[in-house]
């Protein structure tokens, strides 16, 4: 972004915003905003409590946990799908179906299922990530150009070897595209699990918080939450452009 | 009158040195006949080349003979034995190059020595020998992403030879090559012929680089493809690239070709 000649990070624009938030808090026009000093403040003090500490370490593992069902699972299915027809039949409508259904109306069935705990919420995450990381690793899989497995298999390759040496690498631009995607899908499932379960984490400050009208509290657990997603998402995206640089021009 | 001196035309290819033998190759692909009771004979060291119209299956022919391709009926023999599949005896390089993306050029052209278990260091000697010998010192560490179109198929040759086979099967390897570089790996391609002694199978769409190129050269008929005429250019390569061009031998000889494909195109 570049405002009068001047190179500006896109990081500016949320400055502004900022300053905006500050206004409009101190106009003390809507309870529900206080303003941003006020809540960076307070979000300063809520990091150093028990309370939050030990609700993002419950977080954290029910997030850890659902992902790492969720690529262990969906990674291993899509590539299946990909190179059989026959669990392609199998599983491809469900697949298809889940991954653009509104999943948080199936987490109160969840709650009956898995009790009203860390496994409902374990499996929200699971349930949110694990349909495209499917969808993506099978794509891969099936755009593997077919003279590259010519190549393979005219140069002796066979079985695990051309899987391993040629079709894996091939469809990993793909897998990991389906992962990050995932990732960020994972962060939805933890957070509305989190809220609908609402005993459980940063489910149950969000509910202590909005009963108690501690809108500072609130808003600086938010910002939390919205700051630590992006972070992820940056993360993976650097490490998929090292991948993508070595994939090419595909 | 020239022609007919300078070419000899056979009827059918049989030779005492044959290494790869095609013997009623039929092929199907559903309801479409790609090749008729084909039969054949490629001599040890020459560079044969296919010619044919668009679809008359000269691809479908090259990777039979790969044993990357099942033929519907009859057999492949090669160095006598009958191919089942792919053997290391063949080396093949694709229309498309076929380049892995993720692996450099030193571990692209190693890559069939990889997978014959060829240890590393040894790999990676015959590897830049060959990236030598195709005049690509320098971009060993490159990705095939950063090569042009024809460095990329010098890749492809370099991976071929490196696995030291016996028969080379190029499909259309310099389409996707612009003029004039296309002249100069046709060059080098003579250059490494002569100096690899080895069988060269080579599909092509074009009639003055098949001339150029073979020391014979097989017709297909439109499909389903088979052999419509054989014709052994009389060449002497001795001389200069330009004036093989000049040659009356090679003129004729397309001149030849172009009457024989006339009937088709019209
Ligand atoms: N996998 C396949 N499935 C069905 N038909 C095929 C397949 N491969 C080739 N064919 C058909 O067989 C015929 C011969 O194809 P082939 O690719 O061998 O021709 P070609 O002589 O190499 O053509 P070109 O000069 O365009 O490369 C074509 O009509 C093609 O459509
Ligand atoms: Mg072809």
């Amino acid at each position: 972004m570049t405002i009068f000649g001047f190179r500006v990070p896109m990081m500016a624009s949320l400055i502004v915003w900022a300053i905006l938030w500050e206004i409009v808090g101190r106009l003390d026009l809507i309870f529900l905003i206080p303003p941003m000093s006020s809540i960076i403040e307070t979000g300063v003090h809520l990091v150093q409590t028990n309370s939050w500490q030990n609700a993002s370490i419950i977080t954290l593992r029910s997030f850890a946990i659902g992902m790492a069902l969720a690529i262990g699972i969906g990674v291993p299915l899509g590539i299946l799908m990909g190179r059989f027809k026959a669990v392609d039949n199998l599983m491809g409508l469900w697949v298809n179906m889940f991954v653009s259904a509104p999943l948080s109306a199936l987490v109160p069935v969840l709650m009956i299922l898995f009790g009203l705990g860390e496994t409902t919420v374990v499996v929200t995450v699971f349930l949110f990530a694990v349909w495209i990381i499917v969808l993506d690793a099978r794509a891969g899989v099936m755009q593997v150009p077919p003279s590259l497995i010519e190549m393979g298999r005219s140069y002796g390759a066979n079985g695990w070897v051309l899987f391993s040496k040629i079709i894996l690498l091939s469809a990993l631009p793909e897998i990991l595209a389906g992962i990050r995607i995932g990732l960020i899908r994972g962060v939805k499932g933890v957070v509305i699990g989190q809220i609908l379960v609402s005993i459980v984490g940063y489910g149950e400050l969000f509910e202590l918080f909005s009963r108690s009208f501690e809108m500072e509290s609130f808003w600086a657990l938010t910002i939390i939450l919205f700051a630590a997603a992006m972070l992820l998402s940056a993360l993976i995206e650097t490490f998929e452009k090292r991948i993508e640089y070595y994939a090419g021009a595909r | 009158m020239q022609q007919a001196a300078r070419s000899t035309i056979k009827a059918a290819a049989t030779n005492d040195e044959a290494i790869v033998q095609v013997r009623g190759i039929d092929k199907t692909y559903g309801d479409i006949e790609a090749l008729r009771n084909v039969d054949l004979e490629f001599s040890r060291g020459k560079l044969t080349t296919l010619l044919g119209p668009s679809g008359c299956g000269k691809t479908t022919l090259l990777k039979i003979i790969a044993g990357l391709v099942p033929a519907t009926a009859g057999e492949i023999r090669v160095n006598g034995r009958v191919v089942t599949g792919p053997g290391p005896e063949r080396a093949f390089v694709f229309q498309d190059f076929a380049l892995m993306p993720w692996a450099t050029v030193m571990r692209n052209v190693a890559f069939g020595l990889e997978l014959r278990g060829v240890n590393a260091a040894e790999r990676k000697r015959i590897a830049t020998h060959y990236i030598e010998e195709v005049g690509l010192v320098g971009f060993e560490d490159k990705y095939p992403h950063e090569l042009s179109g024809g460095m990329r198929q010098r890749v492809g040759i370099a991976r071929a030879f490196s696995v030291n086979a016996d028969v080379l099967l190029l499909d259309e390897p310099f389409s996707a090559v612009d003029e004039q570089n296309r002249r100069k790996f046709q060059e080098d391609l003579l250059r490494l012929v002569d100096l690899e002694k080895k069988t060269f199978i080579f599909v092509t769409h074009s009639i003055e680089e098949a001339v150029y190129v073979s020391d014979r050269i097989v017709l297909l008929s439109p499909r389903p493809g088979r052999i419509s005429q054989i014709i052994d250019p009389k060449i002497d390569r001795s001389a200069s690239p330009d004036d093989i061009r000049r040659d009356p031998g090679y003129l004729n000889t397309v001149e030849e070709i172009w009457d024989g494909l006339r009937h088709y195109v019209d």
